[in-house]
């Protein structure tokens, strides 16, 4: 059953790279999106295998902790 | 004497000040935006603003420094770690722009920035490397062919690497495509897909020497430091001398260092890093690289010695001989340093970036020393690194000084962000700490059991 979920930045950070964009397919835990928060690279992970359906935030974009920077579709 | 510019912020900035201070050298912090009223900047004589926060733009931005040099006069830049410590360029500039650049020259920068060229200047000088292969063929058959020569288990290193990245151990050759492709996938995100071979160190400690070269052909070693307790291959912990370093092991090291310090014209302040297999010996530690500036860990060498390496930095700079033989310097006692890190030990040590609304270190004493960069009420913004001070005990002897250290940190509290000062108290009281049967992995190893008995936080 498709499930969509949406990727929320576990920490304050500026958003390094997209890793995958929209229409991506992912295996469970390769990364969506490269936080960088004090001088380390914090992968976001794709939490279970399925597809990007949105990127929600740009590079170099300053993101809070919380905030929705992605929607996945398992 | 002076002045000097200090390219840096935080405690190393405000470590360098002070010693300015006390050498009457003035000194001149630069500031980003959002460190106007930061700690390193009350340190210093004099303070330039250098741009935004964002550290392209301020602290990593050349033409913004060499302009704050120029407004204030300075005839000395000190660099600090990080930031433009590394960058041969920098160096180049500042000589360009007039300037004595403290730290060797921009050819030995050069030289020992690229993993592999250091490399070949080790095994040139007799310097035992790692058996690698750098990955000339980046095929899928050589790299195999290359890992099966150099015998499982091997490391999967991404060439544009560092800091842990694209990095996958491999104990069997059955696994090895599976984790080549895993370290290319990550590696091709930082712009390079390109790996290398490396024998894995199984039980790896991580061993340094400190150099001081004069610009008159003395170098001298100022012993090992083992920096052995780390983090995603950061380190957070580092004592001097080496628990189970003999001195015949700490001259035959101490000769490497210097050796190659030599081969390359070295000057000023550097570090040799080895990687040895636990028990210590000689046939089983191996170079690993040479960071050509002070290094964060310093003061557990300067407590153990009694001297001060950034005067030593200032006074090489100047042209001033070094007046000791190698025989003169001291081994006294033993220090360990914690570095307090605005990190949650709780969520895999994931940086905790906001407002400190308090924070209360311990005052320092005999044996104990506290190099901070930050006070309550400033913010730790995303954009730099999560250091907030370090914490140094000394003592006769290695038992008490990490007893000493620990004890300190249960005086470290923090509001506003995660501190790990708990967490590093646990891991000193550790009986593989005490022991010192500590390895690489430790830390992350034993994470969950050392949060158990970390001391709970007051309410």
């Amino acid at each position: 059953m498709a499930e969509t979920i949406t990727i929320r930045a576990e920490i304050g950070a500026s958003v390094w790279k997209i890793a995958a964009h929209a229409g991506t397919a992912l295996a469970e835990d390769d990364p969506i999106i490269i936080l960088e928060s004090m001088k380390l690279e914090i992968p976001v992970m794709a939490p279970h295998a399925g597809v990007v359906m949105e990127i929600l935030v740009a590079e170099g974009q300053q993101v809070e902790e919380g905030q929705a920077v992605a929607i996945f579709r398992r | 004497m002076g002045p000097v510019l200090i390219a840096n912020r935080g405690e190393i900035a405000a470590r360098i000040a002070r010693t300015c201070r006390r050498l009457n050298w003035r000194s001149i912090a630069v500031f980003s935006d959002v460190d106007a009223s930061a700690l390193h900047v009350a340190a210093a004589d004099l303070a330039e603003p250098i741009g935004p926060a964002h550290p392209r733009e301020s602290y990593l931005c050349i033409p913004a420094i060499l302009a704050a040099a120029k407004r204030a006069g300075a005839l000395y830049v000190h660099p600090g770690y990080g930031f433009l410590s590394e960058n041969a360029a920098f160096a180049e500039a500042c000589a360009a722009s007039g300037l004595i650049f403290i730290g060797p020259p921009p050819g030995v920068i050069r030289a020992m920035g690229g993993k592999a060229q250091a490399r070949l200047l080790a095994e040139a000088n007799g310097v035992a490397c790692l058996p690698g292969d750098p990955g000339v063929d980046q095929s899928e058959a050589a790299l195999l062919a290359a890992a099966e020569r150099i015998g499982f288990p091997v490391m999967i290193k991404a060439i544009g690497g560092g800091g842990g990245r694209g990095m996958r151990r491999v104990a069997h050759a059955a696994d090895f495509a599976a984790a080549l492709a895993a370290a290319r996938r990550e590696a091709e995100i930082f712009g390079d897909d390109r790996v290398m071979i490396e024998k894995l160190v199984v039980d790896a400690r991580h061993i340094e020497v400190q150099i001081l070269a004069d610009a008159h052909g003395h170098v001298l070693h100022l012993h090992e430091r083992d920096c052995t307790l780390q983090r995603r291959h950061q380190k957070l912990v580092e004592e001097c001398p080496a628990p189970g370093m003999d001195a015949a092991l700490r001259a035959e090291l101490g000769r490497r260092a210097c050796a190659l310090a030599r081969a390359v014209g070295y000057v000023g302040a550097g570090t040799v890093e080895f990687i040895a297999q636990a028990p210590l010996q000689a046939d089983r530690i191996w170079f690993m690289e040479m960071n050509t500036r002070l290094q964060v860990e310093h003061p557990v060498t300067e407590m153990v010695t009694g001297l001060d390496l950034v005067e030593w930095q200032l006074r090489i700079a100047a042209g001033e001989a070094l007046p000791f033989a190698q025989s003169d310097i001291r081994l006294n006692g033993h220090a360990v340093e914690a570095r307090l890190c605005a990190e949650d030990p709780a969520r895999q040590f994931l940086p905790s970036p906001g407002r400190l609304a308090a924070l209360e270190l311990p005052d320092e004493a005999v044996g104990l020393r506290v190099d901070a960069g930050f006070r309550a009420g400033d913010m730790l913004t995303p954009y730099y690194d999560s250091l907030i001070a370090k914490v140094i005990a000394h003592a006769p002897t290695r038992g008490e000084a990490l007893e000493r250290l620990a004890q300190a940190l249960d005086q470290c509290r923090a509001e506003g962000v995660r501190l790990n000062a708990n967490f590093l108290a646990a891991a000193l009281r550790s009986p593989e700490m005490r022991e010192g049967r500590m390895t690489t992995q430790f830390l992350e190893a034993a994470r969950k059991r050392l949060l158990e008995s970390a001391v709970k936080e007051p309410a």
